[in-house]
């Protein structure tokens, strides 16, 4: 039998404020443990939360990208349940009421059919502190600093049909959050994580099977691992006769499988009710459009204009788009290039400079190589100063520190080869030391052309310029054609 | 000195004829005097009243004075006091030392007073006696076999004894006005939103409020002033100016509206109350006012609704105390949820449990509808009778309780006949209107009081009306014969 899989997922976003959700308290990552957790976060007989208005802009904001209906009014409600890092026994969260309500999103995988996903909601509410048992033998401690930070919550429809998919929606929520500057995206620290719920059926039919909840899922390629081995582990389930049940699972990174945590019977029942101590939160039409004046220009957007403005292919458009600092990063190099040659920058930037800054793990914010740095070296390239061989030396030079772009080039001699009696002299000494690829060439088999420009280059040590080189081969011989 | 009024000790502190000091160490002594056969206080924090009372001096020596600089106080122990342990009645915060002050604290100490201690109480304000306190019960000054109504009957008795010219106190379901009732002062809760509930220990956060109990309306008056208005760490608290309270106590009531709600005189009401009842109300007949029937048609439907709500929120509430943080620990639990489950066991009592377990289940699945929601829309309901009824009137008035304080151990083992000792002031909180508690007699030598309930943000006219009344009467005045 065939299946097709169906896939929803809930994506945790933590909110970039500088103070909790609830509490004035710092939300900065990395403190030193309960140093960043005052009266309220810790749950103290007596305290109340107070709403940090900021949080409501950014899920606003949030809302509008997505093309969702922003509450005039949402609730917040209270969650219950025990747990030593909830310090209050119940998280505040939303519940029938949330901000955000009915988005969509329209996400390109890299392979495969452009698809749309519904967004059902998106809500906000307060992460819960965090157990620590592996350092401390025997017992648990708790560090609280995360209690109360804020997070948006987007809830997907089930319209996702493989990981490859789900991964693809992911990034692009991950790209609009970072576009708005509502997230920092960090997935290592946890600002970015999501949980999924995944079934499968028989292709075809339009009922859902059980699903099973994949937790906490905290890097783009556990997600699509961790989905596609349930997918897997449902089949064989299915197809040797069980039954999938519907519960709560947790993937192992070390051994890439899911395993169960609880099953539905062991289930909580959050006993949600609105949280007498914060007012509704009344949103007016005044507010949106104050907020709406403010939404950056969204990664489909840009992409569009990328296609328009600088001629660039869809793919070139969404690779570079993709972040909304390498877009910016493009743009700024681009407009200091002294050339009109769009697909050079952006080839350069998405290839070579991508490459570098993924070894180190950088992001575009933080490349050592400015847009300045760049730029004059793509003019280098666009002049003839520099061959294409040679200008990836000479970029390696500038990541490591040794200059701008011209003295780089000069320090290591990377100028092409311009005397054109240089060029002839290579040229000729190639083609005595290859009589046989001459001969080949001449009797037809032009492909050879290749092999014979190579040689010249390694000769000239990267300097020729190989499309001169390729047209003095080709003048010779096809002149001394007999 | 301890049965001078507010006005009368601003007077002779102006004056100078005693100092705030002197005024301290006798409210002080007092306490020591009278309050082993009381049991109203938890905590005595004598060197902190003295030091605020020397610093009251000094300012009373600078002319930087308020009308409240210098004047004892007590503090209800669900008020959070920096560096003072805030029990809330209950085992599992005995050994809890807020960092904090609560904004009332806050604002009293601001005014110059002088914290004198903590009151007892019901565990986690949940009673109608004070009986329920892990600290053990609070006696009625009137007659020690008695109770003084609670939760605050800590508080209460306090006042009542003139162990305090004024003692702040909490109303839920009617925690302040029932022991004011029964312990014969003055006690008023007011609109919700009124006073900041931040720093006050959470019962049910919907209804909680903090007021101020005191032998007179005037003295209320002064205390309540200094309390109210709003707070930036309290969403629930309302961004409106406070009025001056002591102003208009001497305003005329000609003309005042009053109705009285025919539900509040069913069969459950004592004779002997309803007959104080009644001669208080010509009492305000002669001083102008104009008294009519009324009707709140779901007044019945308050301790039912109440009963729902209430635990709903405690559930919730004191979910907190799970010996993690702060409060009791059970001691050598094997893991994490077993020590959860024993703190909570051992730190509470079995009312706060009794509630907890009632407001679980409310809220659970399957029953949420049929009485969360429900309650909660028969609570619209209620509020909209009164509305109604202040298309007409001024002040809705009635008895406080149905009758007057009952012996120790009489309703301990009978909870719903504990709850029904507010069948007449539960609506008021799920309305969140404001109301009082003025002395207007007695029955078998026991205090009565008159509910006197006004619209939203009403505190004025009701403290005016309640002084009014004081002008014409003597009952506030009169001394527990139980002690002294």
């Amino acid at each position: 039998m065939h299946w097709q899989p169906v896939i929803g997922l809930e994506i945790h976003a933590q909110l970039a404020t500088r103070s909790k959700i609830f509490s004035g308290a710092a939300t900065a990552y990395g403190a030193t443990p309960n140093t960043q957790a005052c009266a309220v976060d810790l749950g103290l007989p007596g305290v109340l939360p107070v709403l940090n208005a900021e949080v409501v802009r950014m899920a606003v904001m949030f809302g509008l990208a997505i093309d969702a209906q922003v509450s005039e009014r949402s609730i917040f409600a209270r969650k219950n349940y025990f747990y030593p890092d909830l310090p209050k026994g119940y998280q505040i969260s939303q519940y029938e009421l949330p901000i955000v309500t009915g988005g969509h999103l329209e996400v390109t995988p890299e392979t495969g059919a452009p698809f749309t996903v519904r967004v059902t909601r998106a809500h906000l509410e307060e992460d819960a502190g965090k157990s620590l048992h592996q350092e401390f033998q025997g017992l648990t401690a708790i560090d609280f600093n995360r209690a109360g930070t804020p997070l948006i919550e987007i809830v997907s429809e089930p319209d996702m049909h493989s990981a490859e998919q789900a991964v693809a929606y992911m990034r692009k929520v991950h790209a609009i959050v970072r576009y708005l500057g509502i997230c920092d995206g960090n997935m290592q620290e946890g600002s970015f994580r999501c949980d999924a719920n995944v079934s499968i059926r028989p292709l075809g039919s339009t009922t859902l099977g059980t699903r099973a909840e994949l937790k906490n899922l905290n890097s783009f390629r556990f997600v699509e691992r961790a989905i596609d081995f349930e997918i897997q582990r449902q089949i064989v389930l299915l197809e040797s006769g069980g039954t999938v049940a519907q519960e709560t699972r947790l993937y192992d990174e070390k051994r890439d499988e899911t395993r169960s945590m609880r099953s539905k019977e062991e289930a909580e029942d959050y006993r949600y009710f609105p949280d007498p101590d914060l007012l509704p939160v009344v949103i007016t039409e005044d507010f949106i459009e104050a907020i709406r004046a403010t939404l950056p220009e969204l990664p489909d957007a840009r992409q569009h204009r990328f296609k328009q403005q600088f001629g660039l292919g869809a793919d070139l458009a969404g690779q570079l788009t993709a972040s909304r600092a390498m877009a910016d990063y493009f743009e700024a190099t681009h407009g200091l290039v002294a050339s009109d040659d769009a697909k050079l920058t952006a080839n350069w930037i998405t290839g070579e400079l991508a490459a570098h800054l993924k070894r180190q793990q950088l992001s575009f914010d933080a490349c050592p190589v400015t847009p300045e740095m760049l730029a004059g070296l793509l003019t280098r390239i666009a002049d003839g100063t520099v061959s294409g061989t040679a200008a990836k030396q000479a970029l390696a030079a500038m990541w490591d520190g040794q200059g701008d772009a011209d003295s780089v080039i000069e320090a290591f001699g990377l100028e092409q080869m311009s005397d054109s009696g240089e060029l002839e002299k290579a040229v000729d000494v190639a083609l005595a030391a290859n009589p046989s690829q001459v001969q080949q060439y001449r009797g037809g088999k032009t492909k050879v052309l290749g092999f014979l420009v190579g040689q010249v280059m390694k000769a000239s040590g990267g300097k020729a310029n190989p499309r001169q080189v390729s047209k003095r081969i080709k003048d010779k011989l096809d002149d001394d054609a007999p | 000195m301890h049965d001078k009024s507010v006005v009368d000790l601003q007077r002779g502190l102006q004056a100078r004829e005693f100092s705030s000091v002197e005024l301290t160490q006798s409210c002080l002594a007092r306490i020591e005097a009278l309050d082993g056969r009381l049991n109203s206080l938890i905590t005595v924090t004598g060197e902190r009243a003295l030091a605020q009372a020397r610093a009251a001096d000094r300012r009373l020596a600078r002319g930087d004075s308020g009308p409240l600089t210098g004047i004892p106080l007590l503090h209800k122990d669900i008020f959070c006091t920096r560096g003072v342990v805030t029990s809330c009645g209950s085992r599992m915060l005995d050994n809890f030392v807020a960092p904090y002050d609560a904004t009332v604290v806050q604002r009293l100490d601001a005014a110059g007073m002088c914290m004198l201690g903590k009151t007892n109480m019901d565990e986690f304000a949940m009673g109608s006696s004070t009986e329920s306190s892990y600290f053990g019960p609070v006696h009625n000054p009137w007659d020690l076999d008695r109770v003084p109504g609670g939760s605050s009957g800590g508080s209460a008795a306090a006042v009542a004894a003139r162990l305090t010219p004024l003692a702040t106190c909490t109303d839920t379901g009617g925690s302040i006005r029932q022991p004011a009732a029964m312990c014969g002062i003055t006690g008023i809760k007011p609109t919700y939103g009124r006073v900041s509930r931040y720093g006050l220990v959470a019962f049910a956060s919907s209804l909680d409020q903090g007021g101020i109990m005191a032998r007179s309306a005037e003295d209320a008056a002064f205390g309540l002033a200094a309390m109210a208005g709003f707070d930036e760490r309290d969403s629930t608290s309302v961004e409106r100016p406070v009025e001056d309270y002591p102003a208009t106590l001497a305003d005329s009531l000609a003309g005042l509206r009053i109705g009285v709600p025919k539900e509040y005189f069913d069969q459950g009401l004592d004779p002997g109350v309803a007959a104080r009842v009644g001669e208080a109300l010509a009492v305000f007949e002669r001083l102008g006012a104009i008294i009519a029937d009324v009707s709140l048609p779901h007044a019945p439907l308050s301790i039912p609704v109440y009963y729902v709500v209430a635990p709903a929120e405690c559930s919730s509430n004191l979910s907190r105390y799970d010996g993690v943080r702060f409060g009791h620990r059970a001691r050598e639990a094997s893991n994490l949820l077993e020590m959860v489950k024993r703190s909570r066991s051992e730190g509470f009592g079995t009312e706060v449990k009794r509630r907890i377990l009632v407001g679980t289940y409310v809220l659970s699945a399957g029953y949420y509808d049929a009485y969360y929601l429900k309650a909660q829309r028969l609570r619209r309901r209620i509020s909209e009778d009164f509305q109604k009824a202040f298309e007409n009137f001024d002040i809705i008035m009635g008895p406080t309780a149905p009758g007057v304080a009952f012996r120790l151990g009489e309703k301990t083992d009978d909870p719903i006949s504990m709850y029904l000792c507010d069948v007449y002031t539960t609506g008021v909180n799920l309305a969140g209107l404001p109301a009082a508690s003025i002395p207007v007699g007695f029955v078998d030598g026991l205090p009565v009081g008159l509910h006197l309930i006004g619209n939203y943000f009403q505190e004025a006219r009701l403290l005016n009306a309640a002084h009014q009344y004081q002008q014409m009467s003597d009952w506030h005045l009169q001394m527990p014969r139980a002690i002294d």
